[in-house]
């Protein structure tokens, strides 16, 4: 049994592996903006099992509302074993070409947002001298591209800070793990018309709990995106620029 | 080849689909508020014909409506959203020692479908129908918002019209449901070959009493003096101290593809009913199994309606009073084997008399005869339409779960009360099964 804070407790994903974790009675602390949004779903976790599934609201822009959000998490588990990080947006990528504002928004929800809590929260369990951070990312990190980059941009410098991260901590007992799930049914890309490549956000879940098992340190889910990814990357530019991605 | 979003169970082809789909992820969220089209719930699709269709209408996607809300582990009082499906409830129930008071033959259908169409299984004849054991539901209407429905509270009139009200009342926006204690996840069940319908009625009745579940498959292909063969299977919860120790087995294979045609076709349908019919030299067997395969044994083999090819199929259930059911069911009989239809999924049960809840509901006392028919056109249809008939005749009623293609006034038959049912519909709601069957009413 381990104690778990989930931030973005209130995203598809997020949810289904907030289950597996209940199932297997967990304890539970979940972060969210909306409460209203997060009261069913903390109910529905401990009905499934979690041995506790304390609530917290608050707005994850709000660099300044992380320090006593981490306070509220160990008073009520605790020891905090695993942290799951599962918030951001996608953003309009036509108005954050027309408005250097949205880009910067986009940037401060999806990089600098979590770069700030992941760094709170690592010292933390180093302090503590043992633990897990996951965070979801996206293979659109991969390659800045076209139709999102400043979205994929995002995603990339939190890739890259994780990984310094996670190098920094490398004789550490802290494991950090970078997830990079595909496109994915959920609210978040409910206006995208959905093709043979997208997952159920289950299946995304499912991924995620066994890779936090396994303490990897990153994983394509599903797994097909890794190849699919390699080739994107490897694509020569001058080709690459003939494409619509 | 994939199957359209928002199909129905049978496949059958040549639908428009909804123009419209609303997927909320809160429950508070689940609020049509458009009024230019009509709208209705839809589930896992496991509605066979157009009950769970709305074509040029809007759906209303309960999938991420899935969040439990309470579980009670010392009365088995479980409350949850409307898309819950039947299985995860199992998965919760019965570890503490609780299962489903009614189950259908698949678990990959929502609490709320199973309310709407009020669902019966292989122990009608000591539990009833599935609404038998909701206790309240909350619904949400277009016209006074949402409502908390009980049997004995102001809104009773809505209770029982929206137990089997096939989803036209309004949005189920939370069930509260009894589960029954049980021993284990273990049955106790026993298969018994039988070669008449004379001995199936007779092994029904001697049954009764002694068994929680009855059911019986039925060689549909079979005339003459084989006519009414099949295999009668009976079980019971097994006690807790004879559980065995094996464990279930995990997801079964999947009918990836549809074939081109039916791999249910004349060439196949009598060697693989006469398959079954002898698939083992025992008469008489009994064994311990595991809930899973014993309930759920389609289960096992997912997108098996796929089988039927590319025009998809019909199913036909129908419930015929006691007094004649070993003739009229003898009738239906040969008239499927006649006509070289029916499939090797056939069905055979006695429904008791407890009363059903619903305005609409199908289950009534007599013998209910269940099967597919892998669609021919209008071959197939002529044939069920014989069957209506037949069923008309004898007093009896169609399951509209089922159905695809009933007549508006065999509807009227068979439900008498559908006048009073239809004073209670949603203004805001509305399918392609009751435009259809109500016409210039719907």
């Amino acid at each position: 049994m381990s104690n778990i804070v989930i931030i973005g407790a209130t995203s598809a994903i997020a949810e289904r592996a907030a289950r597996r974790f209940a199932e297997r009675g967990d304890a539970l602390y979940l972060v969210a903006r909306r409460a209203d949004k997060l009261a069913p779903i903390a109910e529905d976790l401990k009905v499934r099992g979690a041995s506790q599934a304390g609530t917290h609201t608050m707005d994850a822009d709000d660099l300044d509302a992380h320090g006593a959000m981490l306070d509220a998490a160990v008073d009520a588990l605790g020891v905090i074993d695993q942290v799951l990080v599962a918030y951001g947006t996608l953003p309009d990528q036509q108005a954050c070409e027309a408005d250097p504002a949205s880009a910067v928004a986009a940037w401060h929800t999806n990089a600098v947002s979590p770069i700030a809590l992941v760094t709170a929260i690592a010292n933390r369990l180093e302090a503590q001298g043992h633990g897990l951070i996951a965070v979801i990312g996206s293979v659109a990190g991969d390659r800045g591209r076209a139709s999102n980059y400043v979205y994929g941009s995002a995603k990339a410098g939190l890739a890259a800070f994780l990984d310094g991260l996670r190098h920094r901590l490398a004789d550490t007992d802290i494991d950090i793990l970078t997830i990079k799930p595909g496109l994915v049914d959920t609210p978040m890309t409910a206006e995208i018309d959905k093709g043979p490549l997208f997952a159920d956000a289950e299946r995304v879940g499912r991924d995620i709990v066994t890779a936090m098992d396994k303490r990897r340190a990153e994983i394509y889910t599903p797994g097909f995106w890794r190849l699919i990814m390699a080739i994107i990357r490897m694509v020569p530019r001058p080709v690459f620029h003939r494409t619509k991605l | 080849m994939t199957d359209a979003a928002y199909s129905s169970w049978g496949r059958l082809p040549g639908h428009e689909g909804p123009a419209r789909v609303l997927r909320p992820a809160q429950r508070a969220d689940a609020r049509p508020e458009a009024r230019d089209v009509s709208w209705l719930a839809y589930g896992c699709g496991r509605s066979y014909g157009d009950v769970p269709r709305n074509d040029g209408g809007g759906l209303i996607d309960t999938a991420a409506l899935d969040r439990f809300i309470a579980f009670d582990a010392g009365t088995g009082v479980i409350e949850c959203e409307p898309g819950v499906q039947l299985g995860d409830i199992l998965r919760l129930g019965v570890p503490a020692g609780w299962f489903l008071p009614v189950t259908p033959g698949t678990q990959f259908v929502t609490i709320a479908g199973a309310l709407a169409n009020d669902v019966h299984g292989k122990n009608h004849h000591v539990a009833g129908t599935f609404g038998a054991h909701v206790a309240a539901f909350d619904l949400w209407r277009s016209d006074v918002g949402e409502i908390h429905c009980r049997a004995d509270n102001a809104h009773r009139d809505l209770f029982a019209a929206t137990i089997g009200g096939l989803g036209l009342t309004g949005l189920i926006t939370r069930v509260q449901l009894r589960l029954k204690r049980i021993p284990g996840p273990f049955m106790d069940v026993e298969t018994i070959r039988f070669e008449t319908l004379a001995d199936f009625f007779a092994l029904s009745a001697n049954s009764a009493d002694s068994h929680e579940y009855t059911v019986a498959w039925v060689d549909c292909s079979a005339r003459g003096n084989r006519l009414g063969r099949g295999w009668f299977m009976r079980a019971n919860h097994l006690s807790g101290l004879a559980q065995p120790r094996q464990r279930p087995r995990g997801p079964g294979p999947s009918v990836f593809a549809t074939p081109p045609f039916s791999l249910v076709n004349r060439a196949t349908l009598g060697p693989l009913n006469s398959l079954y019919f002898h698939r083992r030299a025992r008469r008489r067997d009994r064994a311990a199994s595991h809930y899973q395969p014993y309930f759920y044994p389609l289960d096992a083999v997912r997108h098996w309606n796929r089988v039927y090819g590319p025009r998809g199929f019909y199913q036909y259930q129908c419930v015929v009073p006691p007094g004649d059911a070993p003739a009229v069911i003898a009738e239906l009989l040969e008239r499927i084997a006649a006509a070289g239809q029916g499939s090797f999924l056939s069905v055979l049960k006695i429904f008791g008399d407890i009363p059903s809840p619903g305005l609409l509901s199908f289950p009534r006392p007599g013998a209910t005869l269940a099967l597919d028919f892998p669609n021919r056109g209008a071959e197939t249809t002529q044939l069920l339409d014989a069957l209506d008939s037949v069923v008309r005749a004898a007093d009896g009623a169609v399951y509209p779960a089922k159905d695809a293609r009933m007549a508006p006034e065999a509807f009227r038959q068979f439900f008498p009360r559908w006048p009073q049912f239809a004073d209670q519909i949603d203004p805001a709601f509305s399918s392609t099964f009751w435009r259809r069957i109500a016409g210039e009413h719907a």
